[in-house]
Protein backbone atom coordinates (compact mmCIF):
# COMPACT_ATOMS: atom_id res chain seq x y z
CA UNK A 1 0.00 0.00 0.00
CA UNK A 2 2.67 2.52 1.39
CA UNK A 3 4.92 1.74 -2.35
CA UNK A 4 1.72 2.58 -4.68
CA UNK A 5 1.45 5.84 -2.69
CA UNK A 6 5.21 7.38 -2.32
CA UNK A 7 5.55 8.61 -5.66
CA UNK A 8 2.53 10.23 -6.16
CA UNK A 9 2.77 12.00 -2.76
CA UNK A 10 6.23 12.88 -3.76
CA UNK A 11 4.78 14.51 -6.97
CA UNK A 12 2.84 16.50 -5.06
CA UNK A 13 4.70 17.70 -2.59
CA UNK A 14 7.37 18.62 -5.46
CA UNK A 15 5.12 20.71 -7.23
CA UNK A 16 3.95 22.42 -3.82
CA UNK A 17 7.84 23.26 -3.27
CA UNK A 18 7.81 24.27 -6.62
CA UNK A 19 4.86 26.54 -6.15
CA UNK A 20 6.34 28.03 -3.14
CA UNK A 21 9.58 29.05 -4.94
CA UNK A 22 7.34 30.91 -7.64
CA UNK A 23 5.87 32.53 -4.62
CA UNK A 24 8.92 33.72 -3.29
CA UNK A 25 9.80 35.22 -6.89
CA UNK A 26 6.55 37.03 -7.98
CA UNK A 27 5.63 37.97 -3.95
CA UNK A 28 6.54 41.84 -5.43
CA UNK A 29 4.43 41.82 -7.75
CA UNK A 30 3.35 45.19 -9.57
CA UNK A 31 0.63 47.46 -8.00
CA UNK A 32 -2.92 47.51 -9.63
CA UNK A 33 -2.81 43.70 -9.06
CA UNK A 34 -5.56 41.99 -6.05
CA UNK A 35 -3.68 41.89 -2.91
CA UNK A 36 -4.34 37.97 -2.52
CA UNK A 37 -3.33 37.30 -5.95
CA UNK A 38 0.35 37.99 -6.37
CA UNK A 39 0.83 35.03 -8.60
CA UNK A 40 -1.77 36.16 -11.10
CA UNK A 41 0.23 36.09 -14.49
CA UNK A 42 0.92 32.26 -13.42
CA UNK A 43 -2.69 31.39 -11.97
CA UNK A 44 -4.29 33.03 -15.79
CA UNK A 45 -2.37 30.32 -17.59
CA UNK A 46 -2.98 27.70 -15.10
CA UNK A 47 -7.22 28.63 -14.83
CA UNK A 48 -7.32 28.82 -19.07
CA UNK A 49 -5.99 25.55 -19.35
CA UNK A 50 -8.17 24.10 -16.42
CA UNK A 51 -11.27 25.76 -18.75
CA UNK A 52 -10.28 24.03 -21.55
CA UNK A 53 -9.81 20.73 -20.72
CA UNK A 54 -13.42 21.06 -18.41
CA UNK A 55 -15.05 22.00 -21.65
CA UNK A 56 -13.42 19.36 -23.96
CA UNK A 57 -13.17 16.34 -20.82
CA UNK A 58 -14.78 17.19 -18.09
CA UNK A 59 -17.88 18.78 -18.55
CA UNK A 60 -18.96 16.66 -21.02
CA UNK A 61 -18.11 13.65 -19.29
CA UNK A 62 -20.45 15.26 -16.22
CA UNK A 63 -23.04 15.38 -19.00
CA UNK A 64 -23.26 12.02 -19.69
CA UNK A 65 -22.90 10.61 -16.17
CA UNK A 66 -25.92 13.27 -15.43
CA UNK A 67 -28.31 11.43 -18.03
CA UNK A 68 -28.03 8.50 -15.22
CA UNK A 69 -31.62 7.82 -13.00
CA UNK A 70 -31.59 10.12 -10.07
CA UNK A 71 -31.06 7.27 -7.82
CA UNK A 72 -28.37 6.37 -8.75
CA UNK A 73 -26.84 9.73 -8.83
CA UNK A 74 -27.81 10.38 -5.19
CA UNK A 75 -25.93 7.17 -4.43
CA UNK A 76 -23.13 7.70 -5.74
CA UNK A 77 -23.32 11.13 -4.26
CA UNK A 78 -24.08 9.13 -0.87
CA UNK A 79 -21.90 6.56 -0.94
CA UNK A 80 -18.52 9.28 -1.09
CA UNK A 81 -20.04 11.37 1.15
CA UNK A 82 -20.34 8.73 3.85
CA UNK A 83 -16.31 7.83 3.10
CA UNK A 84 -15.76 11.27 3.62
CA UNK A 85 -17.86 11.60 6.82
CA UNK A 86 -15.19 10.01 9.15
CA UNK A 87 -12.48 12.89 8.10
CA UNK A 88 -14.98 15.24 8.46
CA UNK A 89 -15.99 14.13 12.30
CA UNK A 90 -12.02 14.39 13.05
CA UNK A 91 -11.97 18.09 11.56
CA UNK A 92 -14.56 19.03 13.45
CA UNK A 93 -12.74 17.50 16.61
CA UNK A 94 -9.68 19.21 16.32
CA UNK A 95 -11.58 22.61 15.55
CA UNK A 96 -13.17 21.77 18.96
CA UNK A 97 -16.99 20.94 18.25
CA UNK A 98 -17.34 17.68 19.83
CA UNK A 99 -20.76 17.55 19.40
CA UNK A 100 -20.49 18.13 15.65
CA UNK A 101 -18.06 15.44 15.63
CA UNK A 102 -19.47 12.82 17.54
CA UNK A 103 -22.52 13.25 15.25
CA UNK A 104 -20.25 12.66 12.15
CA UNK A 105 -19.16 9.11 13.91
CA UNK A 106 -22.92 8.29 14.35
CA UNK A 107 -23.33 9.26 10.67
CA UNK A 108 -20.77 7.25 9.64
CA UNK A 109 -21.81 3.81 11.47
CA UNK A 110 -25.44 4.30 10.77
CA UNK A 111 -24.84 5.15 6.83
CA UNK A 112 -22.18 2.42 6.50
CA UNK A 113 -24.89 -0.46 8.07
CA UNK A 114 -28.03 0.24 7.29
CA UNK A 115 -27.45 2.69 4.71
CA UNK A 116 -25.83 -0.34 2.73
CA UNK A 117 -22.30 0.90 2.32
CA UNK A 118 -23.31 4.63 2.69
CA UNK A 119 -25.53 4.36 -0.56
CA UNK A 120 -28.54 5.61 1.07
CA UNK A 121 -27.99 8.40 3.60
CA UNK A 122 -30.54 7.48 6.71
CA UNK A 123 -28.33 9.81 9.06
CA UNK A 124 -30.01 12.73 7.42
CA UNK A 125 -33.36 11.23 8.29
CA UNK A 126 -32.34 10.58 11.27
CA UNK A 127 -31.53 14.27 12.11
CA UNK A 128 -27.87 13.52 12.24
CA UNK A 129 -26.85 16.82 9.46
CA UNK A 130 -24.21 16.43 7.17
CA UNK A 131 -21.24 18.59 7.98
CA UNK A 132 -18.86 20.51 5.70
CA UNK A 133 -14.82 20.23 7.02
CA UNK A 134 -11.80 19.55 6.02
CA UNK A 135 -8.31 20.44 6.87
CA UNK A 136 -7.66 23.79 5.42
CA UNK A 137 -10.85 25.17 7.16
CA UNK A 138 -9.43 23.74 10.16
CA UNK A 139 -5.84 25.59 9.87
CA UNK A 140 -8.36 28.50 9.03
CA UNK A 141 -10.42 28.11 12.31
CA UNK A 142 -6.93 27.95 14.55
CA UNK A 143 -5.94 31.41 12.52
CA UNK A 144 -3.78 30.33 10.13
CA UNK A 145 -3.96 33.09 7.00
CA UNK A 146 -4.93 32.12 3.57
CA UNK A 147 -2.00 33.02 2.36
CA UNK A 148 -2.21 33.54 -1.93
CA UNK A 149 -4.74 32.38 -4.15
CA UNK A 150 -3.57 29.76 -6.09
CA UNK A 151 -5.78 27.70 -9.12
CA UNK A 152 -4.14 24.33 -9.47
CA UNK A 153 -3.87 22.19 -12.31
CA UNK A 154 -7.33 20.69 -12.90
CA UNK A 155 -8.16 21.01 -9.33
CA UNK A 156 -9.10 24.89 -9.68
CA UNK A 157 -9.44 27.31 -7.12
CA UNK A 158 -7.55 27.88 -4.27
CA UNK A 159 -4.85 29.23 -1.73
CA UNK A 160 -1.69 28.13 0.12
CA UNK A 161 -3.47 27.36 3.54
CA UNK A 162 -5.71 25.34 1.34
CA UNK A 163 -3.35 23.52 -0.43
CA UNK A 164 -1.45 22.62 2.25
CA UNK A 165 -4.40 21.49 3.76
CA UNK A 166 -5.80 19.48 0.64
CA UNK A 167 -2.54 16.99 0.59
CA UNK A 168 -3.13 16.24 4.39
CA UNK A 169 -6.79 15.15 3.33
CA UNK A 170 -5.31 13.27 0.36
CA UNK A 171 -3.35 11.56 2.99
CA UNK A 172 -5.70 10.08 4.58
CA UNK A 173 -7.94 9.70 1.81
CA UNK A 174 -9.33 6.20 1.59
CA UNK A 175 -10.20 6.30 -2.12
CA UNK A 176 -6.47 7.76 -2.99
CA UNK A 177 -5.45 5.23 -0.57
CA UNK A 178 -6.45 1.93 -2.58
CA UNK A 179 -4.27 -0.67 -3.19
CA UNK A 180 -3.96 -1.25 -7.13
CA UNK A 181 -3.76 1.62 -9.22
CA UNK A 182 -6.50 0.44 -11.98
CA UNK A 183 -9.48 0.30 -9.27
CA UNK A 184 -7.57 3.78 -7.53
CA UNK A 185 -7.94 5.60 -11.06
CA UNK A 186 -11.53 4.31 -11.83
CA UNK A 187 -13.07 5.25 -8.06
CA UNK A 188 -11.36 8.58 -8.20
CA UNK A 189 -12.58 9.93 -11.73
CA UNK A 190 -16.39 8.44 -10.51
CA UNK A 191 -15.92 11.05 -7.73
CA UNK A 192 -14.94 13.91 -9.68
CA UNK A 193 -17.14 13.35 -12.30
CA UNK A 194 -20.02 12.96 -9.59
CA UNK A 195 -18.73 16.26 -7.69
CA UNK A 196 -18.28 17.88 -11.53
CA UNK A 197 -21.94 17.12 -12.66
CA UNK A 198 -23.57 18.53 -9.13
CA UNK A 199 -21.91 21.68 -10.72
CA UNK A 200 -23.63 22.01 -13.82
CA UNK A 201 -26.47 24.64 -13.36
CA UNK A 202 -23.85 26.20 -11.64
CA UNK A 203 -20.93 27.25 -14.01
CA UNK A 204 -23.60 28.03 -16.90
CA UNK A 205 -24.78 30.66 -14.38
CA UNK A 206 -21.24 32.35 -13.51
CA UNK A 207 -20.38 32.41 -17.10
CA UNK A 208 -23.76 33.90 -17.55
CA UNK A 209 -22.92 36.68 -14.67
CA UNK A 210 -19.34 37.61 -15.04
CA UNK A 211 -17.13 40.07 -17.17
CA UNK A 212 -14.38 37.78 -16.22
CA UNK A 213 -14.96 34.69 -15.32
CA UNK A 214 -10.97 34.56 -13.82
CA UNK A 215 -12.14 37.18 -11.46
CA UNK A 216 -15.53 36.17 -10.79
CA UNK A 217 -14.45 32.89 -9.97
CA UNK A 218 -11.52 34.10 -7.54
CA UNK A 219 -13.41 36.14 -5.56
CA UNK A 220 -16.54 33.36 -5.06
CA UNK A 221 -13.66 31.28 -3.58
CA UNK A 222 -12.49 33.79 -1.07
CA UNK A 223 -15.67 34.27 0.22
CA UNK A 224 -17.19 30.77 0.12
CA UNK A 225 -13.92 29.74 2.13
CA UNK A 226 -14.28 32.56 4.73
CA UNK A 227 -17.89 31.71 5.00
CA UNK A 228 -17.16 27.22 5.00
CA UNK A 229 -14.40 28.43 7.71
CA UNK A 230 -17.04 30.45 10.12
CA UNK A 231 -19.72 27.50 9.14
CA UNK A 232 -21.94 29.52 6.98
CA UNK A 233 -22.04 32.50 9.62
CA UNK A 234 -19.00 34.54 9.20
CA UNK A 235 -18.81 37.47 11.54
CA UNK A 236 -21.35 39.95 9.96
CA UNK A 237 -18.95 42.93 8.73
CA UNK A 238 -21.16 46.10 7.63
CA UNK A 239 -19.06 47.08 4.68
CA UNK A 240 -17.04 50.17 6.46
CA UNK A 241 -17.26 52.33 2.76
CA UNK A 242 -20.87 51.29 1.99
CA UNK A 243 -22.42 54.33 3.65
CA UNK A 244 -19.41 56.24 2.46
CA UNK A 245 -19.72 55.52 -1.04
CA UNK A 246 -23.29 57.23 -0.21
CA UNK A 247 -23.72 59.96 -2.40
CA UNK A 248 -23.42 63.38 0.25
CA UNK A 249 -23.76 65.74 -3.11
CA UNK A 250 -26.31 64.18 -4.68
CA UNK A 251 -29.86 63.69 -3.70
CA UNK A 252 -30.95 60.06 -3.59
CA UNK A 253 -33.84 60.71 -5.50
CA UNK A 254 -32.90 59.99 -9.00
CA UNK A 255 -31.43 56.35 -8.97
CA UNK A 256 -34.14 55.79 -6.65
CA UNK A 257 -37.15 56.87 -8.94
CA UNK A 258 -35.37 54.32 -11.65
CA UNK A 259 -34.92 51.64 -9.34
CA UNK A 260 -38.96 51.82 -8.77
CA UNK A 261 -39.54 51.68 -12.39
CA UNK B 1 -61.29 45.06 39.91
CA UNK B 2 -58.54 47.72 39.88
CA UNK B 3 -56.11 44.81 38.86
CA UNK B 4 -58.70 44.20 36.22
CA UNK B 5 -59.37 47.42 34.20
CA UNK B 6 -54.90 48.24 34.16
CA UNK B 7 -54.71 44.27 32.52
CA UNK B 8 -57.62 45.53 30.39
CA UNK B 9 -55.59 48.57 29.69
CA UNK B 10 -52.56 46.74 28.88
CA UNK B 11 -53.97 44.31 26.84
CA UNK B 12 -55.77 46.63 24.87
CA UNK B 13 -52.58 48.84 24.41
CA UNK B 14 -50.46 45.87 23.71
CA UNK B 15 -52.79 45.07 20.54
CA UNK B 16 -52.70 49.14 19.78
CA UNK B 17 -48.93 48.97 19.52
CA UNK B 18 -49.20 45.30 18.08
CA UNK B 19 -51.35 47.17 15.38
CA UNK B 20 -49.19 50.17 14.45
CA UNK B 21 -46.35 47.37 14.63
CA UNK B 22 -48.50 45.78 11.42
CA UNK B 23 -49.80 49.09 10.00
CA UNK B 24 -45.67 49.60 9.67
CA UNK B 25 -45.78 46.75 6.83
CA UNK B 26 -44.32 43.49 6.31
CA UNK B 27 -41.95 41.91 8.51
CA UNK B 28 -38.47 40.87 6.68
CA UNK B 29 -38.55 37.58 7.49
CA UNK B 30 -42.42 37.26 6.12
CA UNK B 31 -41.46 39.38 3.39
CA UNK B 32 -38.93 36.67 1.60
CA UNK B 33 -41.14 33.83 2.66
CA UNK B 34 -44.30 35.22 0.77
CA UNK B 35 -42.21 36.16 -2.11
CA UNK B 36 -40.57 33.21 -2.35
CA UNK B 37 -43.86 31.53 -1.79
CA UNK B 38 -45.37 33.23 -4.79
CA UNK B 39 -42.64 32.74 -7.33
CA UNK B 40 -41.89 28.84 -6.92
CA UNK B 41 -46.03 28.33 -6.95
CA UNK B 42 -45.99 30.40 -10.08
CA UNK B 43 -42.48 28.24 -11.52
CA UNK B 44 -43.95 24.70 -10.43
CA UNK B 45 -47.45 25.48 -12.65
CA UNK B 46 -45.22 27.21 -15.58
CA UNK B 47 -44.21 24.78 -17.98
CA UNK B 48 -42.80 27.00 -20.17
CA UNK B 49 -40.21 28.66 -17.31
CA UNK B 50 -39.20 25.02 -16.50
CA UNK B 51 -38.24 24.04 -20.40
CA UNK B 52 -35.93 27.13 -20.03
CA UNK B 53 -37.98 30.12 -21.38
CA UNK B 54 -35.70 33.03 -19.57
CA UNK B 55 -37.52 35.79 -21.60
CA UNK B 56 -40.95 34.79 -19.06
CA UNK B 57 -39.06 34.00 -16.21
CA UNK B 58 -37.48 37.69 -16.35
CA UNK B 59 -41.00 39.02 -16.78
CA UNK B 60 -41.94 37.10 -13.67
CA UNK B 61 -38.94 38.01 -11.30
CA UNK B 62 -39.48 41.78 -12.72
CA UNK B 63 -43.14 41.82 -11.90
CA UNK B 64 -43.17 39.89 -8.54
CA UNK B 65 -39.30 40.31 -7.20
CA UNK B 66 -37.89 43.55 -8.47
CA UNK B 67 -40.38 45.83 -6.43
CA UNK B 68 -38.26 44.65 -3.01
CA UNK B 69 -35.27 45.23 -4.26
CA UNK B 70 -32.88 48.35 -3.81
CA UNK B 71 -30.78 48.18 -6.81
CA UNK B 72 -29.36 51.74 -6.22
CA UNK B 73 -27.91 50.32 -2.99
CA UNK B 74 -26.24 47.00 -4.63
CA UNK B 75 -24.91 48.91 -7.30
CA UNK B 76 -23.15 51.00 -5.28
CA UNK B 77 -21.65 48.40 -2.90
CA UNK B 78 -20.83 46.49 -5.96
CA UNK B 79 -19.07 49.42 -7.52
CA UNK B 80 -16.98 50.18 -3.84
CA UNK B 81 -15.06 53.05 -3.54
CA UNK B 82 -15.04 54.38 -6.99
CA UNK B 83 -18.86 55.22 -6.97
CA UNK B 84 -17.98 58.45 -6.11
CA UNK B 85 -16.42 59.16 -8.85
CA UNK B 86 -19.36 58.85 -10.89
CA UNK B 87 -21.23 61.82 -11.96
CA UNK B 88 -25.09 61.22 -11.39
CA UNK B 89 -25.99 60.40 -14.84
CA UNK B 90 -23.55 58.04 -14.89
CA UNK B 91 -24.88 56.09 -11.68
CA UNK B 92 -28.34 55.85 -13.08
CA UNK B 93 -26.78 54.22 -16.06
CA UNK B 94 -24.62 51.84 -13.90
CA UNK B 95 -27.74 51.11 -11.81
CA UNK B 96 -29.53 50.28 -15.23
CA UNK B 97 -27.17 48.01 -16.37
CA UNK B 98 -26.11 46.24 -13.49
CA UNK B 99 -29.96 45.30 -12.69
CA UNK B 100 -30.50 44.25 -16.01
CA UNK B 101 -27.00 41.35 -15.73
CA UNK B 102 -28.40 40.80 -12.18
CA UNK B 103 -32.08 40.12 -13.59
CA UNK B 104 -30.95 38.05 -16.27
CA UNK B 105 -28.71 36.18 -14.60
CA UNK B 106 -30.37 34.90 -11.65
CA UNK B 107 -33.93 34.50 -13.61
CA UNK B 108 -32.38 31.78 -15.73
CA UNK B 109 -32.11 29.74 -12.28
CA UNK B 110 -35.25 29.86 -11.66
CA UNK B 111 -35.59 27.59 -15.36
CA UNK B 112 -33.56 25.12 -13.40
CA UNK B 113 -35.78 24.69 -10.42
CA UNK B 114 -36.48 21.26 -9.76
CA UNK B 115 -38.76 20.57 -6.70
CA UNK B 116 -36.08 22.00 -4.94
CA UNK B 117 -37.32 22.45 -0.96
CA UNK B 118 -36.70 25.84 0.76
CA UNK B 119 -36.47 25.99 4.45
CA UNK B 120 -37.13 29.16 6.53
CA UNK B 121 -34.84 29.83 9.28
CA UNK B 122 -35.75 32.28 12.32
CA UNK B 123 -35.08 36.29 12.15
CA UNK B 124 -32.54 36.65 14.61
CA UNK B 125 -33.43 40.26 15.31
CA UNK B 126 -34.33 42.77 17.40
CA UNK B 127 -37.54 45.19 16.75
CA UNK B 128 -35.63 48.26 16.13
CA UNK B 129 -33.23 46.43 14.32
CA UNK B 130 -32.90 48.69 10.12
CA UNK B 131 -30.74 45.71 8.44
CA UNK B 132 -31.25 42.41 9.11
CA UNK B 133 -30.23 39.38 7.77
CA UNK B 134 -33.17 36.42 6.27
CA UNK B 135 -31.42 32.91 6.27
CA UNK B 136 -32.67 30.09 4.21
CA UNK B 137 -31.83 26.98 3.05
CA UNK B 138 -32.21 25.36 -0.64
CA UNK B 139 -32.54 21.27 0.00
CA UNK B 140 -32.91 19.22 -2.89
CA UNK B 141 -32.24 15.35 -2.54
CA UNK B 142 -28.66 14.29 -3.61
CA UNK B 143 -26.73 17.45 -2.98
CA UNK B 144 -25.56 19.26 0.07
CA UNK B 145 -27.93 21.93 0.72
CA UNK B 146 -27.53 25.39 0.06
CA UNK B 147 -28.11 27.98 2.11
CA UNK B 148 -28.82 31.51 0.49
CA UNK B 149 -29.37 34.57 3.03
CA UNK B 150 -30.83 37.93 1.88
CA UNK B 151 -29.57 41.27 3.94
CA UNK B 152 -32.61 43.77 4.03
CA UNK B 153 -33.04 47.15 4.77
CA UNK B 154 -35.30 49.01 6.25
CA UNK B 155 -36.94 52.15 4.40
CA UNK B 156 -39.30 53.83 5.87
CA UNK B 157 -41.56 51.36 6.45
CA UNK B 158 -40.75 48.98 4.16
CA UNK B 159 -37.58 46.68 3.35
CA UNK B 160 -35.44 46.29 0.82
CA UNK B 161 -32.95 43.59 -0.32
CA UNK B 162 -29.78 44.82 -0.52
CA UNK B 163 -27.65 41.78 -1.49
CA UNK B 164 -28.07 38.10 -1.72
CA UNK B 165 -25.87 35.44 -0.67
CA UNK B 166 -25.56 32.03 -2.05
CA UNK B 167 -23.59 29.42 0.57
CA UNK B 168 -21.87 32.57 1.55
CA UNK B 169 -20.72 34.71 -0.91
CA UNK B 170 -22.81 37.94 -1.81
CA UNK B 171 -23.51 38.15 -5.83
CA UNK B 172 -22.58 41.87 -5.38
CA UNK B 173 -19.59 42.26 -3.60
CA UNK B 174 -18.44 39.52 -6.02
CA UNK B 175 -18.32 41.75 -9.04
CA UNK B 176 -16.23 44.62 -6.88
CA UNK B 177 -12.93 43.16 -8.47
CA UNK B 178 -13.62 43.15 -11.61
CA UNK B 179 -15.56 46.59 -11.71
CA UNK B 180 -12.44 47.50 -9.98
CA UNK B 181 -10.43 46.39 -12.34
CA UNK B 182 -12.78 47.76 -15.52
CA UNK B 183 -12.21 51.77 -13.73
CA UNK B 184 -8.59 51.04 -13.72
CA UNK B 185 -8.81 50.32 -17.42
CA UNK B 186 -11.18 52.55 -18.74
CA UNK B 187 -12.73 54.97 -16.18
CA UNK B 188 -16.58 54.52 -15.14
CA UNK B 189 -17.39 55.15 -18.46
CA UNK B 190 -15.15 51.92 -19.62
CA UNK B 191 -17.27 50.20 -16.77
CA UNK B 192 -20.57 51.35 -18.36
CA UNK B 193 -19.45 50.00 -22.06
CA UNK B 194 -18.56 46.74 -20.59
CA UNK B 195 -21.61 46.12 -18.79
CA UNK B 196 -23.71 47.01 -21.92
CA UNK B 197 -21.85 45.00 -24.02
CA UNK B 198 -21.68 41.95 -21.35
CA UNK B 199 -26.29 42.31 -21.20
CA UNK B 200 -26.24 42.88 -25.26
CA UNK B 201 -24.34 39.69 -25.95
CA UNK B 202 -26.54 38.15 -23.14
CA UNK B 203 -29.61 39.42 -25.13
CA UNK B 204 -28.45 38.02 -27.99
CA UNK B 205 -27.97 34.20 -26.89
CA UNK B 206 -31.37 34.24 -25.04
CA UNK B 207 -33.19 35.30 -27.93
CA UNK B 208 -30.75 33.17 -29.86
CA UNK B 209 -32.41 30.34 -27.13
CA UNK B 210 -35.62 30.97 -28.04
Amino acid sequence: MKKNKKPELRAVRRSVATLLLGLGLTACAGPGGHPKDPLEPINRVTFRFNETADRYVMRPAAEVYDLAPLPVKVGVGNFFGNLADVWIGVNNLLQGKFAEGLSDGGRFLVNSTVGMLGVFDIATELGLDKHDEDLGQTLGRWGVGDGPYIVLPLLGSSNLRDTAGLIGDLNVDPVIGIDSPGPRNRVTALRFINRRSQLLGADATAEQASLDKYDYVRSFYIQYRQSQIYDGQPPRVKDPDDEAYMDEATPASPTRKENQE
Amino acid sequence: MKKIASLLAALTLGIGIQCAAFAQGIAPDALVKSVTDDVITIVRQDKAIQSGDTRKAVDLVEAKVLPYFDFAHMTRLAVGKDWRQANAEQKTVLTHEFKNLLVRTYSNALTQYRNQHIDFKPLKAKPEDTDVVVRTEVRQPGAKPVQIDYNLEKQGDDWKVYDVMVAGVSLVTNYRDSFGQEVRNGGIDGLIKSLKDKNKQLETTVSAKK
